[in-house]
């Protein structure tokens, strides 16, 4: 033994550490070059748009005027199918992990899982033809009975393709990405915590009140922010339901617009300003989704002392 | 405000395997009984027997009867719910709720009897409680802080605190200093011998020391083999059961020669 062989490493393991840590390096880069390209490229094509006189853009009053209806319709819907999917998301999620018989839960977990591979499309071509119809005297319903609310103001939709329809189709597609998230957070609840609560003498209920929601707390927060993401960002199941129009405080007409079709709907025949002013309008997009998952890491953040990471 | 237990004739099994065999016990109220016995023995499960925790394991099972001062808990339209509100349990890791202060811990039971309380009651209740559990003092300037930002001894004493502040008839504690160093343990241990001026105390521990130093009788439990059941070979006074038991393998337990 010399005094030596404390320096003398295996070669190997050490340069696998080193392909490693570059590997990580490398794709952690190329997540940043990728996130700066994109709104590089957003902020240099909208430029145009953003300085143009105002009677060049589109409806002859600047980007302005143009961009806060869609901004606003994209919220809308983007809201109405949260408001609709993380409810149910939830329950379905707590009913797999915490009260479905083994057998069942698998099989509906699976189930869920399926509704996330049906494509975009697939769900726009089944709002417009078949809810669209379907749920329409509804809307007249609504418009009959809750009226006086200006969300419910008549005269409703004779087509159905409304906002509340797409906003509707949104929260099923975003359900599974919700489900299968909170599902997963449920299930890794601390065994201790569980039985910490039913020691105390807790229903089952009581215990996920306790127990289950608590530890999952932000990580249902960061199951809707992803189903948020994809609801603002989602354009062909928005561009075939929704008869698009002005903005309108009625849910039940049709009206509104969001940016993601907008943009689709547009683009093919667009040239010169309108191009600028359509990805402009997605810069706006990009921004608000950047807003939405910076609160809700702050949301998180917030309470870090009390998540049990601890 | 402490209760008896008698045990009759009481089987435990998972699923088709008997895991706990024939078990009848006397426990005494406001004293404190320590079960003892190899790893595997089946103790721990036979303790969670005693407020119905072991049906949280799918599978799990008994037949007997567990009789709280003469009520079977395992009679028709008995809750396990109102079981475990009227025997508490204090577990292996400390197990205080990470998402809560220090002070609604303490309240976490209360809280489910849909009792309304004022906020004096409430108070008067949390400083009972810590009180009872030796804790009050390292905690009262602190009691809006998260309970898993203390110690694992403090942990453990918030847990017994918790569990005391729904005034039990039982408290079962299931190896509740195994993950502790020696002076928690002598804390949670001089805590214990306060408890059973009020309570009745069932404790499971793996320290043969800490059942001599702490228990009032002990129940050892032993196991013929892998895959056979456990069972309860002998119980009696501690002093008797360390000193002079009267079954060879108690006395081989104890005295160190197996186990």
């Amino acid at each position: 033994m010399t005094t030596t062989s404390l320096t003398q490493s295996r070669g190997a393991g050490r340069a696998g550490d080193k392909v490693f840590s570059g590997a990580a390096l490398a794709a952690g880069c190329l997540i940043l070059a990728v996130l700066f390209g994109v709104a590089l490229f957003l902020v240099i094509q909208a430029i145009p748009a953003l300085v143009a006189s105002p009677d060049q853009i589109q409806g002859g009053e600047g980007f302005f005027a143009y961009i806060w209806p869609i901004v606003i319709g994209t919220l809308i819907a983007a809201v109405i199918a949260l408001v609709i999917a993380t409810p149910v998301a939830i329950g379905v999620a707590l009913f797999i992990s915490h009260f479905a018989p083994r057998g069942l839960a698998s099989g509906l977990g699976y189930v869920i899982d399926l509704l996330a591979a049906i494509p975009s499309v697939v769900y726009g071509a089944w709002g417009a033809a078949f809810l669209a119809k379907e749920i329409s005297p509804a809307y007249d319903w609504l418009a009959n009975n809750m009226g006086w609310l200006p969300i419910f103001q008549g005269p409703a939709s004779a087509t159905g393709k409304t906002i509340l329809t797409a906003g509707i189709v949104l929260s099923v597609m975003v359900l599974p990405i919700i489900t299968s998230l909170s599902r997963e957070i449920f299930l890794q609840t601390p065994k201790l915590h569980e039985e910490a609560a039913l020691a105390l003498g807790a229903t089952r209920w009581e215990m996920i009140k306790m127990a289950v929601l608590p530890f999952g707390r932000p990580g249902i927060i960061s199951a809707v922010m992803l189903g948020l993401g994809r609801a603002l960002g989602e354009t062909m199941a928005v561009a075939l339901v929704l008869s698009s129009g002005a903005l309108t405080a009625s849910l039940i007409q049709s009206g509104n617009q969001t940016i993601a079709a907008e943009i689709a709907l547009n683009f093919p025949e667009a040239s010169g300003l309108k191009v600028s002013t359509l990805i402009a309008a997605g810069l706006v997009l990009f921004v608000i989704t950047l807003g939405v998952n910076m609160i809700a890491r702050w949301i998180i953040s917030r309470h870090k002392e009390f998540s049990g990471a601890n | 405000m402490s209760k008896r237990i008698d045990v009759k004739d009481l089987n435990v099994y998972y699923g088709k395997f008997l895991a706990v065999e024939d078990v009848n016990i006397n426990i005494e109220a406001k004293s404190v009984t320590a079960f003892i016995g190899p790893s595997g023995c089946g103790k721990s499960t036979f303790l969670r027997t005693l407020n119905r925790m072991h049906e949280v394991i799918p599978g799990a099972r008994v037949e007997g009867e567990v009789l709280l001062d003469g009520d079977n808990l395992y009679g028709p339209g008995v809750d396990p719910v109102t079981v475990r509100s009227q025997i508490g349990m204090v577990f292996q890791r400390p197990n205080p709720f990470p998402t809560m202060s220090i002070r609604d811990n303490v309240l976490a039971g209360v809280k489910l009897n849909n009792q309304k309380m004022s906020k004096g009651e409430a108070d008067a209740l949390v400083e009972r409680s810590l009180q009872g559990a030796n804790l009050w003092n390292e905690v009262k300037d602190r009691l809006a802080k998260p309970g898993s930002g203390l110690s694992g001894g403090q942990q453990q004493r918030l847990c017994i605190a918790r569990a005391i502040a729904v005034e039990p008839q039982v408290i079962l504690m299931d190896e509740p200093c195994s993950a502790l160093d020696p002076i928690s343990t002598l804390a949670i241990e001089d805590l214990i011998n306060d408890l059973k001026d009020q309570y009745t105390v069932v404790i499971v521990t793996h320290n043969m020391q800490q059942a001599a130093r702490v228990s009032d009788r002990t129940a050892f439990f032993n196991i013929a083999g892998t895959g056979k059941p456990g069972k309860l070979i002998e119980v009696g006074d501690t002093h008797t059961i360390f000193s002079n038991p009267t079954q060879k393998a108690t006395e081989d337990y104890v005295s160190g020669r197996f186990g």
